[in-house]
């Protein structure tokens, strides 16, 4: 199992997948807000997204576990 | 003149507020975020009320807060600052409504200028040149092909209550647009509250360069020559100079006339900011008019004398402009670079812990900056954490002091954007003046790819 975690501190804009759903490498998964800008995060490898540890507004910092993909 | 105001406003632009005060005798009242509480602008003012959590919306976005902390402290006006709620009309009325000055223009120019499609048909009545395009929201891909078909490509779509480049995109196609539409669509819809799109014309490889005034409410409008703010990235400004080395004095007489009459048609009062887009053969279009105090008025103040706060203060007191358009000289050449904490290759931003810190010093040298060794940069706020300002009495001295002044600029602890700005201020087609809002992508990054 792999996670997604967050590259820098920043808000929760907007949650891409959702439990359950198919991804690919490279996909983005969640879009953090950071310093005015939009920071897209993308899984790493292709799964299923197990858990999804965060929603929309959160605030998260760097290396939080967003998405877990198996 | 007022004996106290509040600033609704953090960084580098709260400090700079309070030093004109200081300076005028006015008491000043800041408010600020549990993220800001241990920064500079906080200790600096004379007073200083927590309003909230650090996320924008939980404290520099609460208006009502904020106009409560003023009529509790005994503030007799508002200054906004830049960003945040500059531009908000509705706070701007609830200022006024709650009798305090709102340090600014009235909110109904905030809210007509707010509007771009708005503000191009005011621009067009004023007779001042518009850049082609439409006049009216966009509701649908179709109906966005239909006007991309009177008009033609290339052309920027564009968000109507848009900003920082947010909602913005160049496309060259039906298909490309039909692909661009509905995300920046959305995007404006989430930031601004407002999906309202439109279309015009792209420019080619155009200059940014924009026309500074103050108006006074006795329908005096004063121009300060113009700025050239055609350095980006991610469409927002990096490097600004005044007076711009392209445009010619007939150019730039057209343009502080077109600026004037723009400004004069609204019934503007205030500093506020008329941007242009100005091609290679100079002409030039109306693009937005700013209705605050902007980023880069050091360079205008650096090559007037002026005061523009004080101006501001003065004007939103009632007073007359004590200046005339031919007293407002414009002496030797000044430069500007934003310091943001991000990235210099990706852009991305970088929030973190200072650990050194020292601001550079010499001759012509101006440091607009909020931050010191041990500051926190959080990721709540715009990446922008400081200015560095060069005045020389020719360009080319500006550009040697800024040189020099970046050389020295000491900031550890987070990356910064400094390398990309000594690699902009040294490159040669910066060094003759050949600025356009393409710079970036043509000199700049073409360059990290090739040295590595």
């Amino acid at each position: 199992m792999a996670t997604v975690q967050a590259s820098m501190a920043g808000n929760v804009w907007k949650v891409l997948v959702s439990e359950g759903e198919e991804v690919k490498a490279g996909q983005d998964v969640v879009i953090l807000e950071s310093m005015k800008m939009e920071i897209p995060i993308a899984a790493e490898e292709d799964g299923t997204v197990r858990k999804v540890h965060i929603n929309e507004g959160d605030f998260v910092n760097e290396a939080d576990a967003l998405v877990d993909v198996e | 003149m007022f004996s106290k105001i509040l600033i609704a406003n953090r960084g580098e632009i709260a400090l700079r507020i309070i030093r004109t005060c200081q300076k005028l005798r006015i008491q000043t009242v800041a408010v600020y975020s549990e993220a800001d509480a241990d920064s500079l602008f906080v200790r600096q003012a004379d007073e200083a009320f927590c309003i909230g959590k650090p996320q924008v919306n939980l404290s520099y976005l609460n208006a009502d807060e904020i106009i409560r902390v003023a009529k509790a402290s005994g503030a007799e006006a508002v200054h906004p600052g830049y960003g945040l709620l500059s531009e908000n009309a509705s706070f701007a009325q609830k200022c006024i409504d709650e009798g305090l000055v709102f340090i600014g223009p009235s909110p109904s120019i905030l809210s007509a200028m707010g509007s771009k499609i708005e503000a191009r048909k005011t621009m067009k009545q004023a007779g001042v040149p518009i850049i082609e395009g439409v006049n009216i929201p966009l509701e649908n891909e179709e109906e966005a092909k239909e006007a991309a078909k009177s008009i033609g490509y290339p052309l920027m779509l564009k968000a109507s209550a848009g900003g920082g480049g947010i909602g913005m995109q160049l496309v060259h196609s039906d298909e490309e647009l039909v692909k661009a539409f509905a995300g920046n669509k959305k995007r404006a819809e989430s930031f601004f509250g407002d999906g309202a799109m439109f279309l015009e014309k792209y420019i080619q490889k155009p200059h940014h360069i924009e026309v500074q005034i103050l108006a006074d409410s006795h329908g005096q409008v004063i121009p300060l020559w113009e700025r050239e703010c055609s350095i980006q990235r991610r469409n927002q400004k990096v490097v600004e100079e005044a007076p711009s080395p392209f445009i010619s004095e007939e150019t730039r007489s057209c343009m502080l006339d077109a600026a004037v009459k723009a400004a004069q048609h609204i019934g503007y009062t205030n500093a506020g900011t008329i941007e242009f887009l100005v091609d290679h053969e100079q002409n030039f279009y109306f693009l937005e008019m700013n209705t605050r105090l902007q980023v880069e008025h050091p360079v205008t103040e650096e090559i007037t004398g002026l005061d523009l706060v004080e101006e501001q203060l003065k004007v939103a007191a009632g007073e007359r402009l004590a200046l005339t358009r031919e007293a407002v000289q414009r002496n030797g050449h000044a430069i500007e670079v934003r310091i943001y904490a991000e990235d210099p290759k990706t852009f991305f931003p970088s929030p973190g812990q200072i650990t050194e810190f020292e601001l550079p010093q010499g001759e012509g040298i101006r440091n607009e900056c909020a931050i010191e060794a041990g500051s926190a940069v959080t990721p709540f706020y715009d990446p922008m954490i400081g200015k560095l300002i060069a005045w020389g009495a020719t360009r080319e001295e500006a550009c040697t002091r800024m040189q020099a002044a970046l050389d020295q600029f000491k900031i550890e602890g987070i990356k910064t954007n400094i390398p990309m700005l000594k690699k902009i201020v040294s490159h040669k087609q910066f060094l003759k003046g050949l600025t356009t809002t393409q710079f970036v992508e043509e000199y700049y990054l073409p360059e990290l790819t090739t040295t590595k």
